[in-house]
Order: C-alpha cells, then sequence, then structure tokens
C-alpha cells in the first residue's frame, strides 16, 4: 500500500542541490531543482550502491560522488557508464513547507 | 574474413570503446579481443573491495548478455601475435587474422617488474583478477604480507590485507608514501592511517636482497632491517603495453603515441587508455599518458567516436581516487603544474588542496576525507580547472564561499 510521508522542510534542501532521507530501513535522496521543483529517488546509486547525496545535482542531472556516474533525477535514467540501471524515482509534493514522498 | 572495428584489450576502456561503437548505432562487425578468460571487468575493486569479499567476483563491464544483443564478439582468452598494417590484419597466437577496417589499441599497462634477483613465487603482482584471487588466498589473521611500494595499488591493497587481519609492512624506497601525483600534506593523512590501523609503513627504505623459496619470503632492506613474510606483493608502477604496436612500426613516446583525437600516425589505427600517451590540451598539449579508470571510460568511448569520425579531442581534466579504510582521496588534475597550494577546510576531518600555478590559475585539486567528503568540491574544482579559472585565494581557502558560486562567476 503506497503512503505519503514527509521527508524534509521545503528549505532543508538549497536549490540544485540534493539531500539524503531514511525512512523504514530505506535510504532516499531528495532532489530540489534549479526551477525550484522537487524530486526523490532510491538514495543509493545502482553501480556501488553509494549515497547519492554526497554528489553535485547540475540541471537535471545528479552526478555520483564516488565514479562519477550519472542519472536524470527527474525520471531516473541513468546516463552512461558506469551506470546502466536506471534509478527508482517517487512521487513527491510540497504542502505547508514540506516535501512529502509516496512510497510503497 | 570480418572487417569492421577491432579492439585489442578487453578492459574497462576496450570494453567502454566496444559498447560505444553500439551506443553510436554502428552497425558492422566489432571484435574485442581480451587475453584474460573474463567478461570485461572493472579493475579499481581488485585491491578493495573484491580483495575483502568472502567470495569475490569479477564486476563485469557487460554480461554475456548484453555482448550478445549488441553482437560485440569477444574473444577470450586470446593473444595477439602481429598487427599486419599494410595488409589491415591482426593476426592471433593461434596463426587465424582478422581482418579490420579501424584497430584501436585498448592494451592497458603491465606491473613494472622489480628489477633484481631472487623472486620466486611468493613475489607478486596485482593487475588481473586471477592475481587479485592468488594474493586473496594469502589474506587472513596473521599471515604476513609484505607491500613492495607506497603507491596507490600497494597502499589499497595493505589496507585490504589489514582489513582481513593479516600483518601489514609497506616497503617504500622513496622518503614517503605517494610521491607521484599526491601532495605531502595527504600522503601524510593516508600514512597515519595506515599506522593507527596497525599496517607497518617502511620509508626510504631501499632493498638489498629478495630470498624466496617458494613458501615465503626474506625481504632485506639496504639498512640491515630483515622483513619476513607470507607474500610480498610488489607495486611500483606499471609499464604501457606497446610491444604490438611498436612491432608494426608505431610511435612510442611513453606509450603509444596519439595526437589529441587519439589517433596514431596511421589513419585507421587509434590508442586510448593506459597505453598511449596524448596532448592533453588543458596544459597547453603536454604530452602525458594516464593510468586511471576514469580516463580508460572516457577515452574508450571517445576512441569509439573518433573511430567513427567524429574527430573529437580529448578535453578531460585527469581525476583520480584512492579509497583506504574510512578514508577516499580524489585528484582532479596534475598537481606538478602548480606552484603554490591553498588548502579549505571540510568539516573536522576533511580538507582539499587547492593548486595554483605562476599564474594564478587552477590547475588541480586535491582532496582527502571519509567517505564521500570531498567528493563534490573536487567534482567543481575539475570544472574550475578545465575552464582555467583564476580564483581569488581567500576564496579558495573559505568554506563558507561555495565552489559552484565561483563557477557561475
Amino acid at each position: 500500500m503506497s503512503e505519503w510521508i514527509e521527508a524534509c522542510g521545503a528549505d532543508d534542501v538549497d536549490e540544485e542541490d540534493v539531500i539524503r532521507f531514511d525512512h523504514a530501513g530505506h535510504t532516499f535522496a531528495i532532489y530540489r531543482s534549479p526551477d525550484d521543483e522537487y524530486f526523490a529517488t532510491d538514495g543509493l546509486c545502482t553501480h556501488e550502491q553509494v549515497h547519492l547525496s554526497g554528489g553535485l545535482v547540475i540541471d537535471d542531472i545528479i552526478e555520483c560522488p564516488k565514479h562519477n556516474g550519472r542519472f536524470n533525477y527527474k525520471t531516473g535514467e541513468a546516463k552512461g557508464a558506469p551506470v546502466c540501471v536506471n534509478l527508482k524515482t517517487y512521487p513527491v509534493k510540497v504542502e505547508g513547507g514540506k516535501v512529502l514522498i509516496q512510497v510503497g | 574474413m570480418n572487417g569492421g572495428m577491432v579492439i585489442i584489450g578487453a578492459g574497462e576502456c576496450g570494453g567502454r570503446a566496444a559498447l560505444a561503437l553500439r551506443d553510436l548505432g554502428y552497425a558492422g562487425p566489432v571484435t574485442l579481443i581480451g587475453d584474460e578468460p573474463h567478461l570485461p571487468y572493472e579493475r579499481p575493486p581488485l585491491s578493495k573491495d573484491a580483495m575483502v569479499a568472502d567470495a569475490p567476483a569479477v564486476k563485469a563491464i557487460a554480461g554475456e548478455a548484453d555482448l550478445a544483443d549488441k553482437a560485440i564478439t569477444h574473444l577470450r582468452p586470446v593473444t595477439v601475435a602481429s598487427v599486419d598494417r599494410a595488409a589491415k590484419l591482426v593476426k592471433l597466437a593461434d596463426g587465424s587474422e582478422l581482418a579490420y577496417e579501424k584497430l584501436l589499441f585498448a592494451t592497458g599497462s603491465t606491473p613494472r617488474k622489480l628489477p633484481m634477483p631472487g623472486l620466486g613465487r611468493r613475489c607478486v603482482y596485482l593487475r588481473t583478477f586471477d592475481d587479485a584471487l592468488a594474493i586473496r588466498r594469502h589474506l587472513r589473521p596473521q599471515s604476513r604480507i609484505a607491500v613492495v611500494g607506497g603507491g596507490f595499488i600497494g597502499l589499497e591493497l595493505a589496507a585490504s590485507a589489514r582489513r582481513l587481519g593479516a600483518d601489514v609492512a609497506v616497503i617504500e624506497a622513496q622518503p614517503r608514501i605517494l610521491m607521484r601525483g599526491v601532495p605531502a600534506e595527504i600522503a601524510a593523512v593516508v600514512h597515519a592511517a595506515h599506522e593507527a590501523h596497525g599496517a607497518k609503513i617502511l620509508c626510504g627504505a631501499g632493498i638489498a636482497a629478495i630470498d624466496d623459496d617458494g613458501q615465503k619470503v626474506q625481504l632485506t632492506l639496504a639498512d640491515g632491517r630483515v622483513i619476513d613474510a607470507d607474500l610480498a606483493v610488489i607495486g611500483i608502477g606499471a609499464e604501457p603495453n606497446t610491444r604490438l604496436a611498436e612491432a608494426a612500426g608505431l610511435r612510442i613516446e611513453n606509450g603509444i603515441a596519439v595526437d589529441a583525437m587519439l589517433h596514431t600516425a596511421d589513419p585507421a589505427i587509434f590508442a586510448a587508455g593506459d597505453c598511449c600517451s596524448f596532448p592533453l590540451a588543458v596544459y597547453g598539449g603536454r604530452r602525458v599518458r594516464l593510468e586511471a579508470w576514469r580516463n580508460a571510460q572516457e577515452q574508450g568511448a571517445l576512441a569509439a567516436r573518433n573511430m567513427l569520425g567524429h574527430e573529437e579531442p580529448v578535453s578531460a581534466v585527469p581525476w583520480f581516487w584512492s579509497d583506504q579504510y574510512e578514508l577516499t582521496m580524489q585528484i582532479a588534475g596534475l598537481s606538478d603544474e602548480a606552484n603554490s597550494s591553498i588548502r579549505r577546510d571540510i568539516g573536522e576531518n576533511a580538507f582539499i588542496l587547492f593548486h595554483l600555478a605562476g599564474d594564478g590559475r587552477l590547475v588541480a585539486a586535491s582532496g582527502i576525507g571519509p567517505d564521500t567528503a570531498v567528493a563534490r568540491d573536487i567534482r567543481l574544482a575539475e570544472m574550475l580547472i578545465a575552464k582555467g579559472a583564476r580564483l581569488a585565494p581567500a576564496a579558495l581557502a573559505s568554506p563558507e564561499v561555495k565552489l559552484k558560486r565561483l563557477l557561475a562567476g
């Protein structure tokens, strides 16, 4: 069953940046795009299980801090070597200054 | 028979080149020739995660099904005997021949041999997955491991051996570890981490004699100290694999000499990765050869584009990393281009050195810290280096000044 959970405050993420959010034994990454929209993906890179929250966000791309694997964080699409498996994405909404993600 | 694109060397570089040819839509034959029995695989884990795994496995760049889907013929284990440039043929050791339209040397490098007598079965090198498995069998509590050479591979292996409980002594001939390409301030952090984890690091330690009886090995240092070990792992650098190219009459200059588009002087032949030297635009065309994973990956993909006529030059800034214990070191650029350094602390346990040329240009950045603490700023520094940015030392030193802002500015 899916549910909406509160991930963070809208101001907790800078524009064009990412933070880590852990919930029920699972790690997520919460993004704020340069045009001020919010997105969520699984928190670990599909290449070697590295936390993407340590990586760099530029435009639509999150780059893994360890081996530079790149994903489009809006769609989860893997953008080339060394990553070849897409990243799972989650629906996001902002309500009352809070970022909520839909899990399950 | 055959024709099309032939790649000699099925490591990171060759494997990426083969995949890239297909991603770019090339429809002719692609043949990847590897001298190992395995699928193309990533080498960086060999000294790190694979070395401490209970059941080490190759981390394949492409599986059997991927290769089949993409119609990439992977010949393995196959040794190339020679290349006949006039006939555009690759001659294999079994006597068969393979025609090519374009040929890529992605032959990699081979560990430099320790040039002294006395080495036997208990003196080994680390390059391949099979090398890693052979070393892995000796790593257990109380086994005694001597590491000859305090460079990236030797130190990573030392850290893995300590994690498995082995006694470790690293023997480095230079006055400090990581003399090549790593600033002293960062090498000192790595040195301290090894000592904190119980590895012995002996610097300025020349080896006078080695006695390997096939069961154990004794290393006698120039100062008379004796190190007894069950296994000595030698990591004193690597030599480019140029034999085939040299025999084919191609120019060798610290590797197979290529231009900025990775062409050799033969318009049908390219070289990429560890085996080649190339002019690096970001440093005014200085000729370099890099032994680095990302370089192998990027040059493999670039060679594929240029084999298809894209004519794109190498534009990347060199990038290196090493993991030892909980520390990750990342370096962008070549710090020997610099004559001064500015330090920026990132939290309590991490810092970056920004290396500046005489004219104030940022030419390199070296960082160390736990996990990925320095990663973002090193990545941003890499982009600043690519731009040839000149930045105020005070801004670089201050953690409050975001590098992303400097990049935009």
